[in-house]
Parts: C-alpha cells; structure tokens; sequence
C-alpha cells in the first residue's frame, strides 16, 4: 500500500467514526448524555478553558504522570540491569518478583494513601508501580540478550574491566530493548493516570468523576480525548528521540 | 630471526574430574617475525581455543605464551579477527576501526590517520561514516582485518575469517590479506577448515592432531605465491597436506575412541 493511500484511509475511519457517533446522536434514539455528540466538545473545550478547569487539570496529571514515569522507568531499568548482569541479584529477586508482579498498580490505592495521604505523591507512586515493572522486565531481557560475541571482542581489543564493557558493549547492546521498554511504560502510565485521581487528588480523573456525577457526559468526553492526545504527543516526541539514538538500526 | 609468539608447553583443559577433557597438552609453537602460519587440524582440537590463550582471553591450564611487549603505549602486540566480523551495530566504521585505539595513549589526529590509513588498505575509504549494516558480508570482514591493523600489532591472530564468506569473496579476500601482508609485515596466525586456502596462503602450514591435540605435522610452503592458484608442483604440496590431515583425522578419532572407553 502507498504511504498516501494508507494516510487517507486511516483518516477516513477516523473521520467516518466521528460522523457515525454524531449522527446516532443527533437521531433521538438515545439521550445526549448518555452519548454527547462530538460535535459539543469544541464548545465544552471551550468553557473548560474558561473555567480554569482544562489547563489546571492538564497539568496537574502531567505533573503526576512525569514523575511517577521518570521513577518507575528509573528504579525499572536500574533494577532490571542490575538483575541481568549479577547473577546473585538475580537469584534473590526471583521469587519476590513472582509474588509482587502480578498485584495491579490500583490494589496498591489503599497503602499509598495510608502512607502519602490525598497527595501529589501518592498518584505519582500508583502510576510509578505499573511503569515500574514492564521497564524491569524489559531492561532484564534487553541486558541479557546482548550478543556475547561483542563482549569476547571487546576483551579482545583491551576492554577488559566491568565498567568498559557496559559503557561500551552492554549498555549501547541493550538501548534498543530498554528504549521499547520505556516506550511501552509511557503509554501504561497513562492509563493509571486516571485512576490514580479517583480517591479525591486535582486531576484529569478526579474532573471526570466530578462530571459524571452532575451527568456532563461532554466532559467526559473531553476528558477522555484530552488523554488520548497527551499520550499521542508524548509518544510522538519519544518515537522521534527513539529514531535518533537508534540511527544505526536498520 | 626473532619469534614473535612462542607457546611454552600450553596446556588446556575443561572440566574437573571424572568429565576433565584436555583439549590440547605440550604445545609448542613458535612464530616468527613477519611469518604467515596457517593453522589446520581435526575440528575439536582447540585451533580457536589457541588463539584465546595467545590473546589472554582464556587461562591455560599449564604453560605460558611468551609475547614482545608492544613497541610503544599507542599499540597493542596482538590484535585478533574474528570470523563473523562482529562490528558493533551502534558505531560508525570509522568508530570500530578506533575500538582497539581506546584505552591506548594516542592522540586525537594520530587516531584519525589510524581511520585512514587502515581503510585505505582495505580499499574502503569512502565507508567511514556508514553504519555496519549498510556494507555487505566482504566488506564488514575487511573492516573487521582494518580494526586489527589500527592498533599496529605485531602479530595478527584470524580465526576462521573467510569462512562465512562465498567463494568468490573469499577468493579476492585472500588476495587482499596477502598483499596487506607483504605491506605491513605483520606476524599472522590464521585458523582455517579450509585446506586449500591454507596452504595457498602460508608460509607454513601447522596440523594440529590428536587427543589431547598437538601439532603433528608442519608444511614449509617455499612456492612464489604468484604460482599457487594453479600450479602443478603447489597441487603436490597440497596433496601432501592433505594427506596428512586424512591421516591426522584417523589417529585423532581413534584416540579419542581409546579415551572414550577409558573413562567408561
């Protein structure tokens, strides 16, 4: 398929998609606020604007969001690299990863609350959790499997001490597995987000709890597409650096 | 004149016990300045395994290998090639070339002549800015040899470096090495499988054999080189190699059989 071709398809569903959803809207056969038409959100972006809510909400779950992302992906991918290169860390972390995997990001709301309160922190340590571990697995696998034959060659040619060969062969050899892992948490992390405000903390979740309350299902709209496009530009500008670190991939 | 690289009674063994396996025992090899030995033997025998001890990236069991110290603090006495080219995917040709040079006391514009130099013996000058996988199989394998040559060794390990390659790659390759060869003077020690090839480039031809391996046989190869591709008397001499491996391949595999039933 031309690259054109497909540009086009791509938003035609969209668009078609929107058209759709605004004519079985505008039909009668259900209640607007049980499905705002589209159409409302530019006037409904509007007002939240007006209101102070968008820009504040916004920018309190960045906030929110950045912090949980740098510290999850940071202790993911220093954990999950140390893991694979000591094989005693990695005896003593097997079973406990096995224990704590599998518990969700949310189930851990009731302690972060207990030991953060209704804060900033809490939502960040929530989010944190699940970024936390999809960078921790990745970083592991990504570690182990660089090629050992450019390890043996990199002794050869004098670099024979732990830390020239992760500066020089582990560390460019895992980039591309670990950077896939940070691309995935980023999208993970917003889909906390969200939750991460229920319980009472200023943001994105906590204004579309309020909204549905008082039955504004066009915020929640708003709200939902206003994720969507904070995850769009975040993974766009993150693809973009991806592409420039990893120039030499094929 | 002077041997570059001379092993003591090198020994190498795996395992403890009952599953110790000695690879090779009493080994004495001795190259000389600016000889060109192949090294060929029954598959098994420890060929790449020589060549790690010689480069210290494995420990003999007993023995030593003797080695000059290299001339200055800007070059290293052995460099090693290997036989897939294993570039590393992330740096330029040119910052593979200077992979050996890191850790040495060279400077900045000395590094950069190194680039050039060695790319221009390779017959690649014009790749230094490309990335590994924009150059074929051929090409990686000479910058694999040019990252050899940039920290100015005296001696130049290869093992197994065509061997990936096809035969008509193969072929402009050997040439090239020879003519790098007579250009640089280097001490080479080549690990092959592939008879021919041994002999067509050597000085000297050395079969490894046996259980525990040990070199069984040596070949002074003294005809011009310009006569070997075809040559009726280069045949003779390949024949006789030949021969000698036939014979050197049913003594080990006996050997190793006696072993074998030993240990049961």
């Amino acid at each position: 398929m031309k690259p054109a071709t497909r540009y086009m398809l791509s938003t035609a569903g969209l668009v078609g998609f929107l058209l759709i959803w605004e004519a079985i809207a505008q039909s009668g056969l259900i209640e607007t606020h049980l499905l705002p038409p589209p159409s409302t959100l530019p006037g409904t972006l509007i007002s939240e604007i007006e209101l102070g809510f968008w820009q504040s909400m916004v920018w309190a779950s960045l906030r929110h969001y950045t912090i949980g992302f740098v510290l999850g992906s940071l202790f993911g991918v220093v954990l999950g690299v140390s893991v694979a290169l000591f094989p005693r860390v990695e005896a003593s972390q097997a079973w406990l990863a096995r224990v704590f995997r599998p518990i969700p990001p949310l189930a851990w709301i009731p302690f972060a609350i207990i030991w953060f309160g209704i804060s900033e922190t809490a939502a960040a340590f929530i989010i944190s959790i699940g970024i936390f571990w999809i960078n921790y697995f990745t970083a592991m696998a990504a570690v182990q499997a660089v090629d050992k034959d450019l390890i043996e060659v990199a002794r050869a040619f004098g670099h024979r001490s732990f830390f020239a060969l992760l500066r020089k062969v582990i560390m460019p050899g895992a980039a591309p597995g670990i950077l896939s892992g940070l691309r995935a948490g980023l999208g993970q992390g917003w889909m906390t987000v969200v939750a991460a405000e229920l319980f009472g903390i200023a943001g994105i979740g906590q204004r579309m709890i309020e909204a549905s309350g008082l039955l504004a299902s066009e915020v929640v709209v708003l709200y939902m597409f206003s994720i969507a496009l904070l995850y769009g530009v975040s993974d766009y500008v993150f693809v973009a650096i991806q592409k420039r670190i990893l120039a030499w991939q094929r | 004149m002077a041997a570059v690289i001379h092993t003591e009674n090198l020994a190498v063994a795996f395992g403890e016990g009952d599953k110790r396996d000695v690879i090779f025992q009493n080994l004495n090899l001795s190259i000389e300045q600016g000889e060109f030995v192949t090294l060929i033997g029954v598959s098994g025998c420890g060929k790449s395994t020589l060549l790690r001890v010689i480069l210290d990236l494995q420990e003999p069991t007993e023995g030593s290998v003797k080695t000059d110290a290299p001339k200055d603090k800007s070059k290293r006495s052995i460099a090693m090639v290997f036989q897939a080219a294993n570039l590393m995917p992330w740096r330029t040709i040119a910052e593979n070339i200077v992979l050996g040079l890191e850790g040495l006391e060279v400077a900045e514009d000395v590094r950069e002549e190194r680039v050039k130099s060695t790319l221009k013996l390779v017959g690649l000058e014009e790749m230094g800015e490309r990335w590994p996988y924009q150059l074929s199989g051929g090409q990686r394998q000479r910058i694999g040899i040019a990252r050899g040559l940039a920290v100015e060794p005296d001696i130049l390990l290869m093992d197994e470096p065509f061997g990936a390659l096809d035969a008509i790659t193969r072929t402009g390759l050997q040439d090239e090495l020879l003519r790098i060869w007579e250009e640089t003077k280097k001490s080479i020690l080549f690990v092959t499988h592939d008879l021919e090839e041994a002999c067509y480039l050597a000085d000297r031809v050395v079969l490894l054999g046996g259980k525990p391996a040990n070199i069984v046989n040596e070949y002074k190869i003294e005809i011009p080189r310009s006569e070997r591709r075809d040559g009726v008397e280069f045949l003779k001499v390949t024949e006789e190699v030949k021969a000698g491996l036939s014979e050197a391949i049913a003594t080990t595999m006996a050997e190793r059989d006696k072993e074998k039933q030993g240990s049961l």
